[in-house]
């Protein structure tokens, strides 16, 4: 095939979330390809603190002070002491995708040590189709390369719009605590050269390490829990957007990819913390995912946000006697839909939120 | 490379003889298939006597060996073309089977290292699959990896894997409308990973590298889907893509798994995209209703053996598909027969055998 043509840079369309605690020093080693873009860093834990940007970046900050003040009552949502909070910077972004990344989390290189640009295959990923109703054998048929197998029905051959791009990650892999501690040593080497869609009606665990989505497709349900202070659990809220984002994705005909791009994971946290976090979630889980295997959405819920209100009033009717935290959870998840609403009025002007900061 | 331990007497090699000639494909494969039993069927449309090389342990099947089994009053099942090797399927007595096609030969992996297909399918088969749940880092019992945060425990150990799907280095399986489209296109790309498909999911089954547990899903494997100008290329057939969507429904409704990816095998060059597509488009179009068929079927509580499914599959297909074409109908007689045939041949093997 003669020339491929070059992946647009989306550059004004393209926010990158970070929550941070400590510092953006992986930024340096990103910067040839996340320079171009703006940056929405969300800055969890103590809100004096101060949290430097290397210079030459576009970005706003937001700490603590800043959700109070811009959510108001609405701001109980939103994560303490937790990596959830970033999901604040999904709600008060302008753009239509979104790229988090963790702060631990730095350039991969390829089999051939070639540095891999994470943010260009997910674009590749998000502005091509995703065919979950038939299982494509070599994978993602529109990489170049390859192609739909021998009795893959041609009327399913155009897919459906991309939602969420789900990447990888080499060195530490993202295990629970349970596994971490009987194989601490253990390290993600294996490059898998693939890009896949996750069929309709299957359910995964998502990570938010290295995650792009399109906001105006399903950014309402990107909704990172509660987690952190004051809460009984962690280290589930990607898990949590993941189930419910993967449900309405079913329902609404969008696809969920995962495979490449690879980004080196570098910090491994510590097993015992996870435990104490991941505990009751290793438990709950097991009423979780049935709940919502079976979950099924009325035809007349036909955007993100009727989906989510309908999904926030069965968790609290089906998981409410799993553990008083579900009705908690799921009013936030009511909360959290009042409150990008009100960010993100549709068909006005969007509201401005006023820190952003130049080069 | 392979963590279980390979008993080479639950093992048979079955290939379909297209070519006379199978000394360079023997050749090419001796390093990997000697160690096995192989069954060999020769298509009987195929006139002449095979060409095999010493040094392996097989069994020939011809036309006269098919026509005494099955008797030759036309039956409903036709060994014929690629179909040829579901005869192997039928005499076997072994636990797994391995079936590649004939113009394939051994591929390298991205180390440049020959890979031995035989090794990994009967390692794909041997552990368990995981349908219920998709693990982002694919097969959790490959060495190096495991289960991801947020997989539940309880879904852990997995289910017993009743097909493996190997995939094609070089000439891949594409369609003759895709690979007429793309004549130069080669699958160059080695990708490191086996999944297994989730549950509910279907998937197009190739035959051309696979692998199954007999025992599990034997008659699931049908040779009922026989295009009317079927030819002696991949990409005049569908057959199996009809009994790899079988095994897909039937492995779903039993709590069994089907993984697809690695192992490769290089396929070569060998006809024209072109000149099949001419011949032959049927397939491409009869899709359009087989897939919806098989991502609707449902199997009744009442089916709790591969044969039982089987069974209940042709009645759906002969009330639902037959009316659209006659096809059809043959499909869901010859699913029937083979399953009758299928008792027959393996209790007169347990009889002789007791």
């Amino acid at each position: 095939m003669a020339g491929v043509s070059p992946t647009p840079l989306l550059k004004d369309e393209l926010d990158i979330v970070i929550p941070t605690i400590r510092n953006l020093d992986f930024l340096e080693m990103w910067r040839p390809f996340f320079q171009p873009y703006h940056l929405i860093i969300v800055q969890d834990g103590d809100p004096s603190k101060t949290i430097k940007v290397p210079e030459g970046f576009d970005y706003e900050l937001y700490n603590r002070n800043d959700i109070n003040r811009i959510l108001g009552p609405k701001a109980s949502c939103i994560s303490f002491k937790d990596s959830a909070c970033r999901c604040f910077g999904y709600m008060v972004s302008k753009k239509k995708y979104i790229y988090t990344i963790d702060d631990d989390c730095f350039v991969a290189k390829d089999p051939s040590g070639k540095d891999i640009n994470a943010l260009e295959q997910h674009i590749k990923n998000i502005l091509s189709p995703a065919t979950p109703y038939f299982f494509n054998t070599l994978y993602d048929p529109y990489r170049d390369g390859t192609d739909f197998v021998r009795g893959y029905p041609f009327s399913l051959r155009e897919g459906v719009p991309t939602a969420v791009s789900h990447g990888l990650w080499l060195n530490i892999p993202d295990y629970d605590a349970p596994t971490q501690l009987v194989k601490p040593r253990e390290r993600n080497t294996r490059y898998v050269d693939a890009v896949m869609t996750i069929p309709k009606g299957t359910l995964f665990p998502m990570c938010g390490m290295n995650l792009a989505f399109n906001r105006e497709l399903i950014g309402p349900a990107m909704y990172f829990g509660l987690m952190g202070d004051g809460q009984p659990i962690g280290r589930y809220d990607d898990m949590w957007a993941g189930w419910c984002t993967k449900v309405i994705c079913d329902h609404l005909g969008l696809g969920i990819k995962t495979g490449l791009p690879y980004i080196w994971h570098s910090k491994a946290s510590n097993p015992f913390v996870n435990l104490k976090k991941e505990y009751k979630g290793i438990y709950w889980q097991e009423e979780i995912i049935p709940f919502f295997q079976a979950v099924s959405l009325p035809k007349e819920c036909t955007t993100v946000q009727q989906c989510y209100t309908e999904l926030a009033k069965q968790v609290k009717a089906k998981l409410a006697n799993v553990d008083p935290y579900f009705t908690k959870l799921a009013d936030a998840m009511v909360t959290w839909i009042e409150a990008w609403d009100e960010l993100n009025p549709s068909g006005e002007a969007p509201a401005k939120t006023s820190n952003v900061k130049a080069k | 490379m392979a963590q279980v331990n390979i008993r080479d007497d639950e093992v048979d090699i079955v290939i379909g003889a297209l070519h006379l000639d199978l000394t360079s494909f023997m050749e090419d494969w001796r390093a990997v298939f000697s160690r096995f039993h192989l069954i060999i069927v020769q298509d009987p449309d195929l006139k002449g006597d095979l060409k095999i090389p010493g040094g392996f342990s097989f069994d020939v099947y011809m036309k006269s060996d098919i026509e005494s089994v099955v008797g030759s009053s036309s039956s409903s099942v036709v060994f014929s073309g690629y179909s040829c090797r579901y005869f192997g399927y039928l005499v076997s007595h072994k636990k797994y089977i391995i079936s590649i096609d004939d113009d394939c030969i051994p591929a390298k992996d991205d180390k440049g290292e020959l890979i031995d297909a035989v090794a990994q399918h009967i390692t794909n088969l041997m552990t368990p699959a995981t349908p219920f749940f998709f693990n982002t880092l694919y097969d959790p019992f490959r060495k190096g990896t495991d289960f991801v945060r947020g997989y539940p425990f309880s879904l852990r150990s997995g289910v017993q894997c009743g097909l493996s799907c190997g995939l094609w280095l070089n000439l891949a399986d594409y369609d003759a409308p895709t690979q007429a489209l793309k004549p130069g296109q080669r699958n160059s790309r080695f990708v490191d990973a086996v999944l297994t498909v989730p549950a509910r999911a279907m998937l197009p089954v190739s035959g051309i590298n696979i692998g199954f547990d007999r025992e599990l899903v034997g008659p699931a494997m049908v040779p009922a889907f026989r295009l009317a100008k079927e030819g002696k290329f991949r990409w005049e057939t569908v057959e199996d893509i009809w009994s790899g969507m079988c095994v897909k429904v039937i492995c779903d409704h039993l709590g069994y798994g089907v993984k697809s990816g690695l192992p490769y095998v290089w396929r070569n060059e060998r006809g024209n995209a072109v000149e099949s597509l001419k011949k032959e488009w049927e397939g491409v179009k009869l899709m359009e209703e087989v897939v919806p068929f098989f991502q609707s079927m449902r199997l009744s509580q009442g089916a709790v053996t591969a044969e039982d499914c089987v069974i209940e599959m042709a009645a759906a297909v002969k009330e639902r598909l037959e009316p659209l074409d006659p096809v059809f109908a043959r499909a869901s007689e010859a699913m029937v027969e083979w399953v009758k045939l299928w008792k027959v041949v393996t209790s007169r093997l347990s009889n002789s055998a007791a």
